[in-house]
C-alpha cells in the first residue's frame, strides 16, 4: 500500500485519476475504522490534510463556499450564522475529538445514508462540487445520492467543496440517539424555511438506502404557511406534514430501531422542526418590520 | 516508509511505517511512549487521545503519513518540572490522583489530555471554570469503564479552579 501526500489539488487529482481506487484521507474517522479492523486494503490512500483549498470556506456572492474538508469543530465555532442547519448537525456529530478532525467531505465520501450532513444539505439546497483531472464539476445535493453508499461521485473525482446558500430563514435539526453524544443516528431531520421563494426544504437521515428529500412534506406545508405573520400553523396542517415526511422515508429494522420507531421518530422530529423553525421565523419578521 | 515529526518538543522518526498504520501505533510501538492507550482503536473511547498541531485527536483515526511534519503532544509531555529540574505532577494530574479519578488508568491519559484542552479553551481564555455540564460535555469522547465519572467530573472541576487560582 501506498501513501501520497500531495501538496497540491492539482497533484491530488492527478493521484486519483491515475488510481481511481485509491481511498482519499481527510480526518481519517471513517477511513482509519476499516484500516484497523483490515476491512478494506486499498492500493493507495491519498492523504489531503496538507491542500490548503480544502480546509478554508470564504463567503462568496449567494452562497458559502466550505471546504471539504472544514472540520465540524470549526462548522460549530465559526459558521453557525451562515449554515445554521449545517452546524447544528455538526454538533451532533459523534465527540470533541472525532469533531476536530472528520469533515463534510468526509461524510460525502463514505455516503452513509446515516451521516448526519446530508439532511441539512438536503434541505438548504446545497450544491456540492466535484474536481477530477478531466475538469470541475457542480451538482445539486438532492441529485447527490443515488444508491446505498452510492452518489454521483465519479471513482477518479474528489470532493472539493460544498456551496450553501445564504440562508433566507430559520434552519433546524434534529437527531434520534441512544445518548446525546457520539451516537450513529437512529433517525434525524432537517428543515429549511425559505422566506425569500416561500419553499420548505427538508431532509432525512438515517431512515432509508440514501438521505431522502420530503418533497410532498415540502409543497404541502409550504402552501400552509403563513409566510406574511408566521402565525402557528393549524395543528391539522402540522400533524400532515409529520405524516407526509414519515411517509417519505424507507426505513428498515436494524440494531439502531425499528422501521417503525423511525418513521413515528421522523414525524415527530418533524412538528418539533417545524414548531421551532416557525417560531424563529416570527422572530425574524419583527426584527426586520 | 520513514515518518518525521515531534513529539512533546522532541523531533523523532520513525523507520517502516505501514502506510495504513496509526499514530497511535508508531507511538505506542515504535516511538517507546506508551502513554496513549489502545482501547477501541476506532474512535469511540477517547484513551488514545494527544494533541496534534495544539487539536486534540483520537490518534488511533490518524495514519501516521498525516503526522509527517507536524507537531504532536501526548500524556507524557505533561508533567511539569520542579525547582530543581525534577518531573512533577501537573495541577490535572494531581487533582485526578487527589479525587480518586483514576482506578485501572485505562481512560486517563486521554482524560487528561481532553481536560487540558478543556481548561485552555475556558480558565485559559479568561471564560472561567466551566459548568459540570460543559465538563461533561467536553469529555463525551472519552470512557471509562471504572469509576462512573464523578470523580472525574470533580478532578476537571478542582484543576480548573487551582489554575484558574493560579492565574490570578
Ligand atoms: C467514534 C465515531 C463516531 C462517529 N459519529 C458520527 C456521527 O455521529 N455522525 C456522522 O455523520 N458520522 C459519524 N462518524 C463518521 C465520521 O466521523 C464522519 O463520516 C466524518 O464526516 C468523516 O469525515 P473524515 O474527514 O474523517 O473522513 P475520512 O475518514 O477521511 O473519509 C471518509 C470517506 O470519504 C472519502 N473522502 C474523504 N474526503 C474526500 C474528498 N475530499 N473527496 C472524495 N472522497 C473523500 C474517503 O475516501 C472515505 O471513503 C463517526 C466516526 C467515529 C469514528
Ligand atoms: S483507541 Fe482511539 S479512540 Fe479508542
Ligand atoms: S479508570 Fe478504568 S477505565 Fe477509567
Amino acid at each position: 500500500m501506498q501513501f501520497l501526500s500531495p501538496a497540491t489539488l492539482a497533484e491530488a487529482l492527478a493521484a486519483k485519476g491515475e488510481q481511481p481506487d485509491a481511498v482519499p484521507i481527510m480526518g481519517g474517522t471513517d477511513v482509519m475504522v476499516e484500516l484497523n479492523f483490515d476491512k478494506h486494503r486499498p492500493p493507495a490512500l491519498i492523504d489531503l490534510t496538507r491542500i490548503a483549498e480544502l480546509r478554508e470556506w470564504r463567503v462568496e456572492p449567494g452562497h458559502l463556499r466550505l471546504g471539504a474538508g472544514v472540520p465540524y469543530t470549526e462548522i460549530i465555532d465559526r459558521l453557525r450564522g451562515r449554515a445554521p442547519g449545517l452546524a447544528m448537525a455538526a454538533r451532533a456529530v459523534a465527540s470533541p475529538q472525532i469533531r476536530n478532525r472528520g469533515s463534510v467531505g468526509g461524510n460525502l465520501g463514505g455516503g452513509s445514508p446515516a451521516g448526519d450532513a446530508h439532511p441539512p444539505l438536503l434541505a438548504a439546497d446545497a450544491t456540492i462540487e466535484l474536481a477530477s483531472a478531466r475538469g470541475v464539476r457542480r451538482v445539486a445535493a438532492r441529485e447527490f445520492y443515488l444508491g446505498p453508499r452510492r452518489t454521483a461521485r465519479q471513482d477518479d473525482e474528489l470532493i472539493t467543496a460544498v456551496l450553501l446558500p445564504e440562508p433566507a430563514g430559520p434552519q433546524q435539526f434534529c437527531k434520534i440517539g441512544t445518548r446525546n453524544a457520539m451516537v450513529i443516528a437512529v433517525a434525524s431531520f432537517a428543515l429549511a424555511l425559505n422566506g425569500r421563494t416561500r419553499e420548505v426544504g427538508t431532509g432525512i437521515g438515517s431512515a432509508g438506502p440514501t438521505p431522502l428529500r420530503a418533497r410532498a412534506a415540502e409543497e404541502f406545508i409550504a402552501a400552509e404557511l403563513d409566510w406574511d405573520e408566521a402565525t402557528a400553523p393549524a395543528p391539522t396542517a402540522v400533524r400532515r406534514f409529520g405524516e407526509l415526511v414519515a411517509a417519505t422515508a424507507r426505513p428498515i429494522d436494524d440494531v439502531r430501531g425499528s422501521a417503525e420507531y423511525r418513521k413515528h421518530a421522523l414525524s415527530v422530529m418533524a412538528r418539533r422542526t417545524l414548531a421551532w423553525a416557525v417560531t424563529d421565523y416570527r422572530k425574524e419578521i419583527a426584527t426586520c418590520a | 516508509m520513514r515518518v518525521t515529526f515531534e513529539v512533546n518538543g522532541r523531533e523523532v522518526s520513525a523507520d517502516n511505517v505501514w502506510a495504513g498504520e496509526s499514530l497511535l501505533y508508531v507511538l505506542r510501538e515504535r516511538l517507546g511512549l506508551p502513554g496513549s492507550k489502545n482501547a477501541c482503536e476506532q474512535g469511540e473511547c477517547g484513551s488514545c487521545t494527544v494533541y496534534l498541531d495544539g487539536v486534540t485527536v483520537c490518534s488511533c483515526m490518524v495514519a501516521a503519513g498525516q503526522a509527517q511534519g507536524r507537531a504532536v503532544r501526548t500524556v507524557e509531555g505533561m508533567a511539569e518540572q520542579g525547582a530543581s529540574g525534577e518531573a512533577r505532577l501537573s495541577v490535572i494530574q494531581e487533582a485526578f490522583v487527589e479525587a480518586g479519578a483514576v482506578q485501572c488508568g485505562f481512560c486517563t491519559p486521554g482524560l487528561l489530555v481532553q481536560t487540558e484542552d478543556l481548561i485552555a479553551r475556558t480558565v485559559g481564555r479568561g471564560r472561567g471554570v466551566p459548568e459540570d455540564a460543559a465538563i461533561r460535555e467536553h469529555l463525551s469522547g472519552n470512557l471509562c469503564r471504572c469509576t462512573g465519572y464523578e470523580k472525574i467530573v470533580e478532578a476537571v472541576r478542582t484543576a480548573a479552579e487551582r489554575t484558574e487560582e493560579g492565574a490570578r
